[in-house]
C-alpha cells in the first residue's frame, strides 16, 4: 500500500500517534494486570509468589494435586523477588484482598503483623495437628512468631547461607576446601581457580542493586569483618573502618575474580552461571543446592558446599525463610489455611520428593526432612551442612556488638527495603567501577542517617 | 503518579448561527452545549480528579507500612523532595536520556523514511518488518535486550564479537560487560531501537504528502538531489518533524520499562518515573512519591508549554512565508 493523497498520510500520523499511545499503556498496564479476580468462581484462592524454583515446582504439582483433592482452584502470580516484595506491601497495606495468601519472609512478619495485617495462623494449627508445628526448625519458628507470640506465617522452605565450590576444579588445581573457610582463604582460592577452565571465573558473588540481592550477601560479610549498619542507639555505621573494609573486599573480590556483568547478577544469574560451569565457587542461599544437585543439572555431584566464609565471627550464615502468610482481608480463609497446610506440610515434601527427585525438595523448615533416609541419600551433599548452618543462626546478635533490630542479612524495620536497595545501587555502581567504594559508602551513610534519625528518642 | 498527555479537550460546540437580533440568544447557546455536558463531567472526572487526589496526598505524611501515623504536613513532602539528591539526579537523567534518544530516532528515522520514499520490489515488507520493533511490548522489548543482546556470557553482541574474532584467528575477543561499562547508553540504544519505527513513520507520512508537481518543477530548473532536500524536502517536513519531537519526547520522559528492566535504576540511570516508582513502592512514602509527581507534571507543563509556544511560532512563520 502506498499513500499519495494528504488525507492518507494524516491518516498515518494518526495511526502511528495511536499506536504510540496504545504502547505507552501497555506500559501501564503491564503490572496490574495479574492478579486473578474472585470471577473465576467462588472456589479460587489467589495466591502472590516469588518465582523462584521451588514455587515454580509448586505451580506445577498444585493443579495436579491440591486442586485434585480439594477442589480448591488456586490462581498464582508469580513475579521476581524485588517485585514481589513492592507488590506485597502494596497490596496487604491497603488491605485490599487481592491475593489470600502471598509469600512473605521473617523480614517483614514483626511489623505486618504489627500492623494487623495478617491472620493469626494459631486457631488454623490447633484445629490441624497433622501439621505438626513442633516440627519446624525453632530459628525459623521464631523468627515467623511475632512479639506477641502468635504464629504469623508458615515457611515453605528455609536457608542460610554458604558456599558451594567444585570439587573438580579445586582438586585439579591441588587445592582444599577448609570445612570452615575464612574469607582470605576463599580470595585466595578464587584467585588460583580464575580461568581453570575456559570462560570459568572464579567466584560468582551477587552485584544486582535490592536489598534482598546484592544487600544480603554483603551484610552478612559485613558482620563477620566486625561492622554494623546501625549502632544499638541508631547510629549509621556505614563510613566504619570494619565497613568499609568489609565493603571494599567484596566489591574487589568480585571485580577481580568474579562473573561477567556482576552489576547485573544477583541470585538467578549466579545459579545459571554456577550451573553452567562458569563460576568456581558461588557464596549465596542454601536453597540454591537443590537445584545444583537436581536429575538434569549439569554439575550434579561435583559440587562441595561448606560453611559460610567467616572473619571475625564464627559464623556468618543469614537466616531467611519465603512463608506463606494470610492477608488479613482474605475472604477465604479456611480454603486458603488448607493450601498454606498442604504446601508447608510433610506430605508436600515427600510428593516433591516422589514426583522430581529428593534433592529438589522444599527443605530447610522442618527436622523431619533431615530424619528422611531418602533426602539423606539424596541431599548427602548439603543436608548436614544446610541444618548447621540454619540451626546455628543468631538473628538478634548476628555479630560483634548489640543490635538495634532483628535480622543477619537485614536490618528488620520497614525503612530498610528502600535504604538497602538505595545503598546497593551506590554499591552496584562500585562494582561496574564507576564510582569508589569510600564514594559509595559516604553517600549510602547519609541516607542511613536519616533513617537512623527517625529511631533516635 | 499523573503523568501529562495529550488530552482531548471538550468537544466544541458550534457557534450559533448569526441572525436578525434574537434576545436571549444564551439560552440557545446552553441547549446547544446541555448534551454534551454529561461527557465534559465525565471526563474532568476521569482525567482531573486523580491528579487532586494527589495533590491532596502529596499533603500528607503517609508512609504504607506505619498506616497509623498518617497526618497533615503542609509543604513539607515538596520541600524533602527539592532537597532529595535523588531525584535531582533523575532529572537530569531524564533530560539526557529525552534529548539524546528523541536525536536519535528523529535522524535515523528521517533516513529510513527516505529510503522507504522510494520505489523498490518488497517494499511494503521492508516497512512492515521496520515497524515490528514499535509494537513489541515494552518491558519484553527490555527484557530481550538486557539478556538476548547485552548479556555478557550469552549475549548476541559478545557471540558476535567471539565469532568475528573466530574469523581472523582471534581466540580470545573483547567480551564487553555492555550494561555495566556503558549503563545509559545501553538504555538508550533499546530506547533508540523501540522508537526509530515511531518516527519513521510519520515523517513517511510526511514525505508522502509532497506536491511532486513542484519537485518537477525544481528538477527541471535544474535542481540537484541535494538541493531538491534542502529547499524543498526539510521545509515540508518541518511540521512533521516537530510532532514527531513532540510526540516522541511526551513518551520518552515517562518511560520506565527499559530503566527498571534492564539496569533497576543502577549506575546512575534512574529517570523520574523510576524514581517516583521507587519512593512509592520501595520507600511506601505515598506523600513524597505524590509530591515528587505533582513537581514532575508541573515541570512538564512549563516545558510543553515553553516548546509548544516555540513550534506554534514556527508556524505562524512558515504561514506569512508562504
Amino acid at each position: 500500500m502506498s499513500i499519495h493523497t494528504r488525507r492518507g498520510a494524516r491518516a498515518l500520523v494518526a495511526a502511528a500517534s495511536a499506536g504510540a499511545l496504545v504502547a505507552a499503556c501497555t506500559a501501564c498496564e503491564g503490572y496490574v494486570g495479574a492478579g486473578g479476580s474472585s470471577l473465576f468462581g467462588g472456589d479460587a484462592i489467589n495466591v502472590l509468589m516469588v518465582n523462584n524454583p521451588q514455587m515454580v515446582e509448586l505451580q506445577k504439582l498444585t493443579k495436579r494435586h491440591f486442586t485434585k483433592d480439594t477442589g480448591i482452584k488456586v490462581n498464582f502470580t508469580v513475579l521476581p523477588e524485588n517485585d514481589v516484595r513492592d507488590k506485597i506491601s502494596q497490596d496487604f497495606s491497603n488491605q485490599a484482598g487481592q491475593y489470600d495468601v502471598a509469600t512473605i519472609s521473617n523480614f517483614e512478619v514483626p511489623f505486618f503483623s504489627e500492623h494487623g495485617w495478617l491472620r493469626d495462623l494459631g486457631p488454623y494449627l490447633a484445629k490441624d495437628p497433622a501439621f505438626d508445628q513442633q516440627d519446624i526448625l525453632a530459628p525459623v519458628r521464631q523468627s515467623l512468631t511475632a512479639d506477641d507470640g502468635k504464629v504469623y506465617a508458615e515457611p515453605f522452605y528455609g536457608e542460610s547461607s554458604f558456599l558451594m565450590y567444585r570439587k573438580d576444579v579445586l582438586a585439579e588445581r591441588g587445592l582444599t576446601m577448609p570445612a570452615e573457610p575464612t574469607w582470605q582463604q576463599v580470595a585466595d582460592i578464587a584467585a588460583k581457580t580464575d580461568g581453570a577452565r575456559p570462560g570459568m571465573k572464579g567466584i560468582c558473588l551477587r552485584g544486582l542493586p535490592g536489598w534482598g540481592e546484592l544487600t544480603a550477601p554483603l551484610t552478612t560479610v559485613v558482620n563477620t569483618f566486625g561492622g554494623t549498619w546501625f549502632t544499638k542507639d541508631w547510629k549509621a555505621r556505614l563510613t566504619s573502618p570494619e565497613f568499609v573494609e568489609a565493603t571494599q573486599f567484596y566489591v574487589d573480590l568480585v571485580r577481580e575474580h568474579g562473573q561477567a556483568g556482576a552489576a547485573q547478577s544477583g541470585y538467578a544469574e549466579c545459579l545459571y552461571n554456577m550451573s553452567q560451569g562458569k563460576s568456581a565457587m558461588w557464596y549465596d542461599a542454601t536453597a540454591a543446592a537443590g537445584t545444583l544437585e537436581e536429575a538434569k543439572s549439569p554439575v550434579k555431584g561435583k559440587i562441595g558446599y561448606v560453611k559460610a566464609p567467616v572473619n571475625k565471627t564464627s559464623d556468618s550464615g543469614w537466616l531467611y525463610t519465603w512463608a506463606w502468610g494470610m492477608q488479613k482481608a482474605s475472604k477465604k480463609s479456611d480454603d486458603a489455611w488448607k493450601f498454606i497446610s498442604w504446601a508447608s506440610s510433610k506430605e508436600y515434601e515427600a510428593l516433591v520428593g516422589r514426583e522430581s527427585g529428593w534433592a529438589n525438595v522444599p527443605a530447610g523448615k522442618r527436622a523431619s526432612t533431615y530424619a528422611r533416609p531418602e533426602y539423606r541419600a539424596a541431599a548427602s551433599a548439603f543436608a548436614d551442612v544446610t541444618h548447621r548452618s540454619i540451626a546455628a543462626t543468631k538473628p538478634r546478635d548476628p555479630g560483634v556488638q548489640p543490635r538495634p533490630a532483628a535480622g543477619i542479612q537485614f536490618v528488620g524495620v520497614p525503612e530498610f527495603t528502600d535504604l538497602g536497595t538505595r545503598v546497593s545501587q551506590e554499591i552496584s555502581a562500585a562494582i561496574a567501577g564507576r564510582q569508589s567504594v569510600r564514594a559509595a559508602l559516604r553517600a549510602s551513610q547519609k541516607m542511613a542517617e536519616r533513617v537512623g534519625e527517625e529511631y533516635q528518642d | 503518579m499523573t503523568a501529562p498527555t495529550a488530552e482531548p479537550h471538550a468537544p466544541v460546540t458550534p457557534a450559533p448561527r448569526v441572525s436578525p437580533p434574537q434576545p436571549p440568544n444564551r439560552l440557545k447557546a446552553w441547549a446547544t452545549r446541555a448534551p454534551l455536558l454529561p461527557a465534559l463531567v465525565f471526563l474532568i472526572a476521569v482525567t482531573q480528579l486523580p491528579f487532586v487526589a494527589t495533590l491532596v496526598i502529596s499533603l500528607f505524611d503517609w508512609n504504607s507500612l506505619d498506616p497509623d501515623d498518617r497526618h497533615f504536613t503542609g509543604l513539607s513532602n515538596y520541600r524533602r523532595a527539592a532537597e532529595d539528591e535523588a531525584l535531582r539526579e533523575s532529572v537530569l537523567t531524564t533530560a539526557v536520556l529525552t534529548a539524546s534518544v528523541v536525536l536519535a530516532t528523529v535522524v535515523l528515522g528521517l533516513l529510513l523514511a527516505l529510503l522507504l520514499d522510494r520505489e523498490f520490489r518488497g517494499r511494503g515488507v521492508v516497512r512492515t518488518l521496520l515497524i515490528a520493533p514499535f509494537l513489541i511490548v515494552p518491558v519484553a522489548a527490555a527484557l530481550l535486550w538486557k539478556h538476548v543482546l547485552y548479556n555478557p556470557d550469552y549475549g548476541l553482541f559478545n557471540g558476535a564479537l567471539t565469532w568475528v574474532a573466530a574469523r581472523f584467528g582471534d581466540d580470545s575477543p573483547p567480551q564487553p560487560d555492555w550494561v555495566s561499562e556503558m549503563p545509559l547508553l545501553a538504555v538508550e540504544a533499546s530506547l533508540i531501537w523501540q522508537w526509530t519505527p515511531f518516527m519513521m513513520l510519520i515523517l513517511l507520512a510526511g514525505l508522502q504528502s509532497r506536491p511532486t508537481d513542484m519537485i518537477e518543477a525544481a528538477r527541471i530548473d535544474g535542481a540537484g538531489n541535494w538541493q531538491i532536500f534542502r529547499y524543498l524536502t526539510l521545509p515540508h517536513l518541518r511540521r512533521y518533524l516537530e510532532l514527531g519531537v513532540l510526540l516522541g519526547s511526551v513518551h520518552i520522559v515517562q518511560n520506565f520499562d527499559a530503566v527498571f528492566t534492564i539496569t533497576a535504576g543502577g549506575l546512575d540511570t534512574a529517570n523520574l518515573p523510576y524514581t517516583i516508582y521507587q519512593t512509592f513502592y520501595q520507600a511506601h512514602e505515598y506523600g513524597q512519591a505524590s509530591a515528587a509527581g505533582v513537581l514532575v507534571v508541573i515541570g512538564s507543563i512549563i516545558i510543553a508549554t515553553f516548546a509548544l509556544r516555540v513550534v506554534s511560532s514556527l508556524f505562524t512563520e512558515e504561514a506569512s512565508r508562504s
